[in-house]
């Protein structure tokens, strides 16, 4: 390993001010709309998403504000049915699963790769708009009567039931296949495109877990598509394998479903991971801790994620054996995980720790993640799932890992890499309070729900029996103070597009190749194509002259 | 010769009939972006199998439930006009593979003609699935008139199943069989038409000179394409059509 020798061989301090870059290289619309530079995609992604999450956001205050009361607030029972299913579908199909790798990946894996845009831009671009379809005909199913089935379409209902399923069904295949293609487009990329001398074990922990993520989205997906697929074909000509009135098997769907959904919660998961990953490192100044570990570790989880699906069906009638052995899988999935989140504490433990926005939601995820990895141990242990299947238990554990882990990873990533895509810093305090807000608003919403479904409280039920009532109402009001923090996020991060300050070129000290590129990078990433010559997170490295060099 | 794609740095574009091939801007030689296309096209086919392999998960459930069904449900399925199309995609697999080995070596007149007939297989193969399909319809196994009419769940018939002949009689769920054969085969039978459609495209790019031992990616890949349709279909015999 060589010291005090800069990582790669272009330098940023050349012209500072002026310079064109990707985003005002060129204008129109066309410019944007039929763009194959992966900046431009993963901005668009990065509006798409925003919106889907918004949406979604929308329909989760609704659902909680309905649950106020024992009998229900707002809304007929079926309506209820379809305001969940929507908040359901449009957070996990159209926000988590695309989120971090169509926007923070697409904007950062090449340029961490030190390569001039991903290997198959016109695929980018097709992927993109494969999820503005997929996001059409979602909306396209609520115009056409909604849907209510809950977002896992659980045969026989989602085959009788009178709505748009055949809409949305095929809105998930569009949607499915924009995040195979995404993730075929990394594997390629990862494979061909890395820069002269970054070798697998020196590429950022974020290029791993996308990899990782990657593999699940082209292995996995697949089996979701054809299964959304016979469901529409159930309903337009009675195929009748999901249909027990015609010898079919609804289980058989359940296997199917989950044969990518359970996978899916890792396609979901791994990018939250990449993402802690490089922040703990750069704004503790540190090497990672564990390196080889965490990017074995992300394998491992994506691996062991193929053998357990059956754990979500212990009350759909298995076989005892199946059920064994898919409870005893479970746990194995701790491992790895385990690994990560002491590896993180471990590279933060005497780090040189800079408490800056993105590492204030890094902490956040620290700890609701342990809480929420804990529970799915708990819920992995047979006889317990058995008692708090389908109650607010199970409820508050995946919101624990997909709002409270991955949306606030993304979160996170998004302030990180914020002044590196538009070259401008938003408001730091707005941002801490915000980030305390989001953390005590998530944490009032969803603590209540573990103790009343451990209380025997059913998920998706549109009236409860008034004992429950006090926890709901901590619920809702949690929610509320929720929905006020990201609001406020969402102010101040618009707000420094129009009047930020300038932002550094390299903002945070990073030493990864997306920090050694001009801020906000030109057109083509880098003005020399770059070569590595030393180990990954190696701050000896750092030129910190960039750190107080404005952006362009 | 090496498929890897090195030796087309070497060959240049033979003669002016050719067109030159230029390198996207974001790789740095033309072997790279060769093992880049590749390596992506082999993972999309690798998703087109996970896709069937629902299908065949599907496929293998209910014969094993209902394997009085799928015996007689075989029975009724011409096994030597689904012998005539394996033959038939074979030969055009043959085909298709000379015509990227013509596309490597810069024989422009005998691409365009391996290609012609290859889509020929596809045209044969599909009127032949069309008279299958014609057949069980005039049984009854599949009315395609009647195919989104829906259950009628008080007196238990499934519209595009009525069996008028009673073949199916004696076993339980004998629309089952034809649900999962019409379905597995019009899923392959649309793949058909796609790799069809896209070695007219492939025709449309030789005629112009576009592919040559300097560059001829497109036809690579949509050989492969091809060859993935035909290997589908070698497992969709069998299971159909012998299992009984």
């Amino acid at each position: 390993m060589t010291t005090n020798v800069p990582a790669v061989d272009t330098h940023v301090a050349e012209p500072t001010s002026g310079r064109k870059n990707f985003l005002n290289c060129s204008s129109g619309f066309m410019s944007w709309a039929g763009t194959l530079d992966h900046k431009r995609i993963g901005l668009m992604y990065l509006v798409g998403v925003s919106i889907a999450f918004l949406c979604g956001g929308l329909f989760a205050l609704l659902v909680r504000l309905h649950l106020w009361s024992p009998e229900g607030a707002l809304f007929a029972n079926a309506d209820y049915n379809q305001i969940f299913t929507l908040h359901g579908a449009f957070m996990v199909f159209l926000f988590v699963i695309p989120a971090i790798p169509g926007s923070l990946g697409n904007m950062v894996l090449p340029l961490m790769l030190g390569a001039k845009d991903v290997a198959l831009p016109r695929l980018n671009l097709l992927s993109f708009y494969l999820w503005c379809s997929g996001a059409v005909m979602a909306t396209l199913a609520i115009i056409l009567g909604g849907f209510d089935t809950g977002w896992t379409f659980y045969a026989p209902y989602s085959i009788y039931t009178d709505k748009a399923v055949v809409s949305i069904g095929l809105g998930i295949f569009l949607l499915g296949f924009s995040s195979i293609f995404t993730g075929l487009n990394f594997i390629v990329t990862v494979h061909k495109l890395r820069a002269p001398g970054l070798t697998w074990f020196r590429m950022p922990l974020f290029v791993w877990a996308l990899y990782a993520t990657s593999i699940l989205q082209v292995l996995a997906t697949p089996v979701l598509g054809i299964t959304v697929l016979l469901v529409a074909f159930e309903r337009l000509y009675n195929i009748g394998i999901f249909d027990p009135r015609l010898g079919g098997d609804p289980v058989l769907f359940e296997h199917f479903f989950w044969f990518y959904s359970h996978p899916a919660v890792y396609i979901m998961v791994l990018p939250a991971f990449g993402i802690v990953s490089e922040l703990v490192s750069v704004h503790s100044r540190k090497p990672l801790f564990g390196y080889k570990l965490i990017a074995f570790s992300s394998l491992a989880i994506a691996i062991i994620s193929f053998l357990v699906w059956g754990h979500h069906m212990f009350t759909s009638g298995q076989s005892t054996y199946a059920m064994f052995a898919f409870s005893f899988l479970t746990f194995f999935v701790a491992i790895p995980t385990a690994i990560k989140e002491f590896s993180w504490v471990a590279t933060i433990w005497k780090g040189s720790i800079a408490l800056n926005s993105p590492m204030l939601y890094t902490l956040a995820f620290l700890i609701i993640f342990a809480i929420g990895g804990l529970t799915g141990v708990i819920l992995g242990a047979l006889n317990v799932d058995i008692h708090l299947h389908d109650t607010y238990f199970v409820v508050a554990h995946f919101h624990y890992v997909m709002m409270g882990s991955i949306a606030l990873a993304f979160f996170a990533g998004l302030h990180h890499w914020w002044p590196k895509m538009f070259g401008v810093m938003y408001n730091e305090t707005l941002a801490k309070i915000a980030c305390g807000i989001i953390f005590i608003g998530f944490n009032t919403t969803f603590l209540p729900q573990f103790i009343m479904g451990s209380r025997g409280m059913p998920r998706r039920y549109a009236t409860y029996v008034p004992e429950y009532a006090p926890y709901h109402h901590a619920s809702t009001i949690g929610a509320v103070i929720l929905g006020l923090g990201i609001a406020l996020m969402v102010y101040y991060l618009v707000a420094s597009l129009f009047s930020g300050k300038r932002a550094m070129q390299n903002q945070w000290g990073g030493v990864t190749l997306d920090w050694h590129t001009p801020t906000p990078p030109p057109l083509e990433n880098f003005d020399h194509s770059p070569s590595v010559t030393t180990e990954v997170y190696d701050y000896s490295v750092l030129d910190l002259e960039t750190t107080r060099t404005p952006a362009s | 010769m090496s498929h890897d794609g090195h030796h087309s740095v070497v060959i240049p574009a033979p003669g002016p009939e050719f067109q030159s091939h230029t390198v996207a801007h974001h790789f740095d030689t033309p072997v790279q972006e060769f093992q880049s296309a590749k390596l992506g096209f082999w993972l999309f086919l690798a998703t087109e199998i996970l896709l069937f392999g629902g299908l065949f998960a599907a496929y293998f459930y209910y014969h094993q439930m209902y394997h009085e069904t799928f015996h007689l449900g075989g029975q009724q399925l011409d096994w030597w006009l689904g012998a005539l199309n394996t033959s038939v995609l074979l030969l055009s697999s043959w085909t298709m593979a000379m015509g990227v080995r013509s596309a490597q070596t810069s024989q422009k007149g005998k691409l365009l003609m391996y290609c012609g007939l290859t889509v020929l297989g596809a045209v044969i193969f599909l009127v032949i699935k069309f008279f299958e399909y014609k057949a069980k319809n005039e049984h009854g196994l599949i009315e395609f008139a009647h195919l989104f009419d829906g259950y009628n769940g008080a007196t238990g018939q499934l519209s595009w199943f009525t069996d008028h002949d009673g073949v199916m009689a004696g076993v339980p769920h004998g629309h089952l069989f034809f649900a999962i054969y019409l379905t597995m085969t019009a899923i392959h039978g649309l793949h058909v038409i796609i790799g069809a459609g896209l070695i007219v495209w492939i025709m449309k790019g030789a005629a112009k000179g576009r592919f040559h031992a300097g560059y001829y990616l497109p036809v690579d890949l949509v050989g492969l394409y091809w060859h993935l349709v035909d290997l589908i279909w070698i497992f969709l015999f069998p299971l159909l059509y012998l299992v009984s």
